[in-house]
């Protein structure tokens, strides 16, 4: 694996035990001990996350807010400092480029986080729309290690190892702290549906604070989780993954997220001419999360059948909810088979497909 | 690493075989095999009273990775599959050539067995 791309922790996972395989050109841990166990032990106490694969970008310059603004489609204007908005970034075509958060330090400085797949793309993209505005677009990928803790014992965790008041630190907004005196962005966010934070810190503190972060979590139940956790918590929580349930050709309508999509923010922003289009005209397809009630998993590519057995989509993403003890996932199918039975053909048997409105678990998440 | 107990008998394709000695067998998967696939969610099985001949696909386990193929290592007719894999998928990870067997065979020719390879030559072909 000597062409991938290494985080600062590579060799803390070996040494924990990491199971490292290729995820989007970056050597990384997809288990330790068990996909469903760490997946578990998130919603049951913590996990530690590796993410520092992510990319990182520094947008500054007197026109900062108003270039994010017209880069992205949820509304940057209502953010304020300590603030953070996810929010999809779109083609003129309403097909997304990548979906990102977006950090207010100030209102001439602010800072994303990238998908690690899309990093070299989504810099061309910034740049090339950043041209005809006064701000200055930094990558700052390589500088930045991020460790995610998140399950309901995350903020207990944190919190032993900072001296930051994390209960005034509500969801989706940050401080900057230091945590086991390493200097971090102490980000009320995650990917799992669990209360947890996102710490972004200096590439080369990271083996000091995962290891600082593991000790502390250990009493509280806290495992070292992996990538395969990672999606199978997003997708119980009914998060989209960029590739599956948004691409350049599924637009954030399509894929149900409306509400990242702010026609009305009374500014222009790439992608609004098309995304006012299919709302104005309906989406010919959308993203419908499903279960089985069985354990086979149904997995992205498998054509979904409509009841006269006709092909009506695929599945984008499924995976087996360690919680429910059934098959999740989700499916891009035309509208009109939406409101119809669905099903799947796994192995020669045919298995009903029962639309959920996700989470497909019951989260806490943070206050 | 991986567990190669030396009474059983091993196929190319990671099934392992135990002889009862009165022409039946009892079949799995090896310890080298469930923890490449990682996380069993999944198995399933032929009917018992099946013909499976050796080479013979009979069943299929599935990951959280993956879903593989499982391959008759000797042929013979099913006499009765695991009853705790429907439920505790899991126990393929846990106890691979115990609790997790899969299938129990009337060996349709017990010299069958002899062409597959020793916990020797198999250690060598995973290592």
């Amino acid at each position: 694996m000597s062409d991938l791309k290494r985080t600062p922790l590579r060799d803390f996972h070996a040494a924990h035990g990491g199971r490292l395989v290729d995820f989007a050109g970056w050597e990384m841990p997809v288990q330790y001990r068990s996909i469903l166990e760490e997946h578990k032990a998130v919603r049951r106490t913590a996990g530690l996350f590796d993410v520092s694969h992510m990319g990182e970008v520094d947008v500054r310059g007197p026109q900062a807010g108003a270039f994010l603004n017209y880069l992205v489609t949820n509304d940057v204007a209502k953010l304020h400092p300590g603030r953070v908005l996810y929010s999809p970034m779109c083609y003129p075509s309403g097909g997304v480029v990548d979906d990102l958060l977006v950090y207010m330090h100030g209102p001439e400085d602010y800072f994303l986080c990238i998908n690690a797949g899309n990093i070299d793309k989504d810099l061309a993209w910034i740049h090339q729309q950043a041209a005809a505005f006064k701000v200055t677009v930094t990558d700052r990928s390589a500088d930045y290690a991020q460790l995610a803790v998140q399950g309901p014992k995350a903020a207990a965790i944190v919190q032993s190892l900072t001296g930051a008041k994390l209960a005034t630190v509500k969801y989706y907004h940050f401080v900057e702290g230091t945590v086991a005196g390493v200097h971090c962005l102490i980000s009320r966010t995650g990917y799992t549906g669990e209360d947890g934070f996102e710490l972004y810190h200096a590439a080369g503190d990271a083996t000091e604070l995962a290891a600082a972060l593991l000790k502390a979590g250990q009493p509280h139940g806290m495992e070292l989780a992996g990538l395969g956790a990672r999606d199978s918590l997003r997708l119980e929580a009914g998060y989209p993954l960029y590739g599956h349930e948004i691409t350049q050709d599924i637009s954030p309508l399509t894929a149900g997220l409306g509400w990242t999509v702010k026609l009305d923010k009374g500014a222009d922003f790439i992608g609004r001419d098309a995304l006012v289009a299919e709302k104005q005209n309906g989406a010919k397809q959308k993203i419908v999360f499903f279960k089985t009630g069985d354990r086979r998993i149904v997995r992205a590519e498998t054509p979904v059948l409509g009841p006269d057995g006709a092909v009506v989509g695929r599945v984008v993403s499924g995976t087996l909810s360690p919680v429910l003890n059934e098959a999740i996932g989700s499916a891009l199918v035309t509208t009109a088979a939406a409101a119809q039975p669905l099903a799947v053909d796994i192995r020669g048997a045919r298995l009903n497909l029962h639309l959920v409105k996700p989470p497909f678990v019951e989260l806490k998440k943070s206050s | 690493m991986s567990n190669v107990p030396s009474d059983l008998r091993y196929a190319k394709s990671h099934e392992w075989v135990k002889l009862a000695g009165d022409g039946t067998a009892t079949v799995g998967i090896t310890d080298y095999a469930q923890n490449s696939l990682g996380d069993i969610t999944y198995v399933q099985m032929p009917k018992p009273g099946a013909t499976l001949t050796a080479g013979q696909v009979f069943g299929v386990v599935e990951s959280v990775k993956a879903a593989s193929d499982l391959y008759a290592p000797v042929g013979g007719t099913v006499i009765e599959t695991n009853p705790v894999l429907e439920s505790a998928p899991e126990t393929v990870n846990q106890h691979p050539y115990e609790g997790g067997w899969m299938l129990k065979l009337k060996l349709s020719n017990p010299a069958e067995a002899a062409a597959l390879n020793d916990a020797a030559a198999y250690g060598k072909l995973i290592s």
